[in-house]
């Protein structure tokens, strides 16, 4: 086991399945501290399911899921995981729709959660700098105003970002960023995930192979629920099983 | 908290208009032209009760997106702690003259007062208990109820059943409650004789108080910290889930906070009306609480109390003009508000009434619709 040593995230042998059909299906993943990983894979490889056992929506058959040096996030509920330090992007871009760019922000900033701090919480100069730092960072300084709802797209997808950010995660598991983006927004997304790459883990998820080669990491090929190839993103394009199954449809 | 001015002019309007009529009954003859007779105080008082039962729906509906249906359990609960005090108050001079005994028990032939009727002679004991015994129930039953992540529909359906089995538990003789007949013949309170228009203005203008205090109570609490995550698990839970907040515990503390707005609503009923009995947990009355909130406009407050006693005084005005269309007008009220004001009234004056943002369309099964699906 010296390979839990030196990674952040741990994914031994790791079985769901849902009325018999294998979600995922022994899977392994070793992700290292400030790593960068893309998995890619065809529709129902898993994918999603792997990120909804890592934050704890759905509780694996078998295996373990070690975060850092020994927690099993399996034993774990999903606000539990979240305090952690595992923040999550959503396939679908989930914003507070009716609250404003800065209290989705507010929401997200990493501290207290329970009743009993909220109900008296008044907002901190600290608390107004760090939002002030991440609307730069997302580039939505001038929209903080508006109401999620009212945001584009793309304006919504990096406000999500801005959220994991506000949270503070060590680990950021990000599904799809750049689905329904323009060229011009795919471009910046990549770019802001390499910045925050720069302090925290990232695992994104992505269909869209041009973003992928332009991430320039580590890729993890997913099929039925296990890893199929691993590899740079030239090495799993040249993989003959992944041209199979998936890149030469 | 900083007041806006809808919560200034709410609190003058309520407080005001109290005043105003409680000084009109009580300076001027009968047969002065600005005189306000004694049955429309008592009247002008139930409202006002609930808008406080009113208010907690839509602190819960509005703002946690759980459509209770069952909210009014609470009100009679607080209305039936509020009896037991009335009852123990009339002492001596029951039909039977049984200073400790209320009448319905000697008439039922018991001989000792059951052990959870002690203390209730006493005020301020029944006022605690006014407020523990629902914030208990409401406690259970929300721990129970979304901890097992039960929502929308379902959620309802068990609000309702709570209140249903609620009335049948005190439809039944043995519970000690008086039964079918519930609580009646109140003397008077604290010393003071129900009957003077005095204590009737009183009290009027104590409820138009309560309905201030939960008023600004409701609005503190929304747009708190604590409300935008309210608001924000109501439109998103799994996000909120996600960020590390826990959805139940945010409900459960709201779920608990209304049940005992509403009791309050029920005891400053109870002495108005001058009866409690279990029809007021029919769950008819916790769907109409929905109404009104729905008329007067989800997720405003201000729309609550406006709801309550505008949809009151229609039924007070049909019930003796046109007593068999009541039903229908009410359904037809409803239908209208869905369609062409989503927003209820207050959605006419939009703009200037946003206290917080808002509330998705009435129709939206309120957290099932926006689960995101990973």
């Amino acid at each position: 086991m010296t390979v839990q040593s030196n990674t952040i995230l741990y994914l031994d042998d790791v079985t769901v399945s849902f009325d018999g059909f294998r979600a995922l299906n022994a899977l392994s993943l070793v992700l290292e501290p400030g790593e960068m990983r893309a998995v890619i894979g065809p529709n129902g490889a898993g994918k999603t399911t792997m990120m909804d056992v890592i934050t704890g929506k759905t509780r694996p058959d078998t295996g373990r899921v070690i975060f850092g040096l020994d927690t099993d996030l399996t034993r774990l509920d999903e606000p539990a995981i979240a305090s952690l330090g595992i923040g999550r992007k959503f396939q679908k871009p989930t914003v507070f729709e009716q609250h404003t760019v800065w209290d989705n922000l507010l929401l997200a900033l990493a501290g207290k959660r329970a009743p009993r701090f909220t109900l008296w919480a008044q907002e901190t100069p600290e608390e107004r700098r760090r939002i002030g730092e991440i609307l730069t960072t997302i580039r939505l300084t001038e929209h903080r105003n508006r109401r999620g709802a009212d945001l584009s797209h793309g304006q919504k997808q990096w406000l999500e970002i801005g959220m994991l950010l506000a949270q503070e995660p060590q680990l950021l598991l990000v599904d799809e960023p750049v689905a329904g983006m323009t060229d011009a927004e795919t471009e910046q997304t990549a770019e802001l995930l390499r910045e925050i790459n720069q302090t925290r883990s990232v695992v994104v998820v992505e269909h869209d192979m041009a973003f992928v080669r332009a991430l320039g990491v580590k890729v993890t090929v997913l099929h039925e629920g296990s890893v199929l190839s691993e590899g740079s993103i030239d090495h799993v394009s040249a993989d003959p099983r992944v041209i199979e199954v998936y890149l030469g449809r | 908290m900083r007041l806006d001015r809808t919560s200034w002019i709410t609190v003058a309007v309520v407080l005001g208009s109290a005043v105003l009529m409680a000084g009109l009954n009580l300076a001027t003859g009968p047969s002065a032209a600005a005189h306000v007779p004694t049955y429309v105080i008592g009247l002008y008082g139930k409202y006002l009760c609930y808008a406080m039962l009113a208010l907690a729906v839509d602190l819960i509906w509005g703002f946690a997106g759980i459509l209770t249906l069952g909210q009014a359990a609470f009100f009679a609960l607080g209305g039936y702690a509020m009896g037991m005090y009335l009852m123990r108050e009339i002492g001596a001079r029951g039909v039977y003259g049984n200073p400790i005994l209320p009448d319905f028990m000697v008439f039922m032939g018991w001989h000792q007062l059951p052990w959870y009727w002690y203390g209730f002679d006493w005020f301020g004991f029944a006022m605690v208990m006014m407020l523990v015994v629902p914030a208990l129930l409401a406690l259970v039953f929300g721990y129970l109820a979304f901890r097992s992540r039960v929502t929308g529909v379902y959620l309802s359906i068990i609000t309702q059943a709570l209140t249903y089995a609620l009335m049948l538990a005190f439809f039944r003789n043995d519970m000690g409650f008086g039964g079918n007949n519930g609580m009646t013949d109140f003397k008077d309170i604290l010393g003071f004789p129900l009957r003077a228009p005095s204590t009737g203005c009183a009290l009027m203008v104590l409820s138009a108080l309560f309905v201030c205090l939960e008023y600004l109570l409701a609005r503190y609490v929304v747009t708190s910290r604590f409300g935008k995550v309210l608001i924000a698990v109501r439109d998103t839970e799994s996000r909120t889930r996600f960020l590390g907040y826990r959805p139940e515990t945010y409900k459960l503390v709201v779920f608990v906070l209304a049940a005992m707005m509403a009791a309050v609503g029920g005891a400053l009923y109870v002495p108005q009306v001058g009866i409690i009995n279990p029809s007021e947990f029919a769950p008819s009355n916790s769907i109409e609480a929905v109404i009104w909130v729905a008329v007067g406009g989800r997720g405003t407050l201000v729309g609550a109390i406006l709801g309550a006693i505008l949809v009151n005084l229609g039924k007070s005005w049909f019930t003796s003009a046109l007593p068999e269309v009541w039903l229908f007008a009410l359904g037809g009220l409803f239908i209208f508000v869905t369609l062409f004001l989503p927003k209820g009234l207050m959605g006419l004056f939009a703009p200037r009434v946003r206290i917080v943002p808002d509330a998705p369309p009435a129709d939206v099964p309120v957290g099932e619709a926006r689960e995101v699906v990973g």
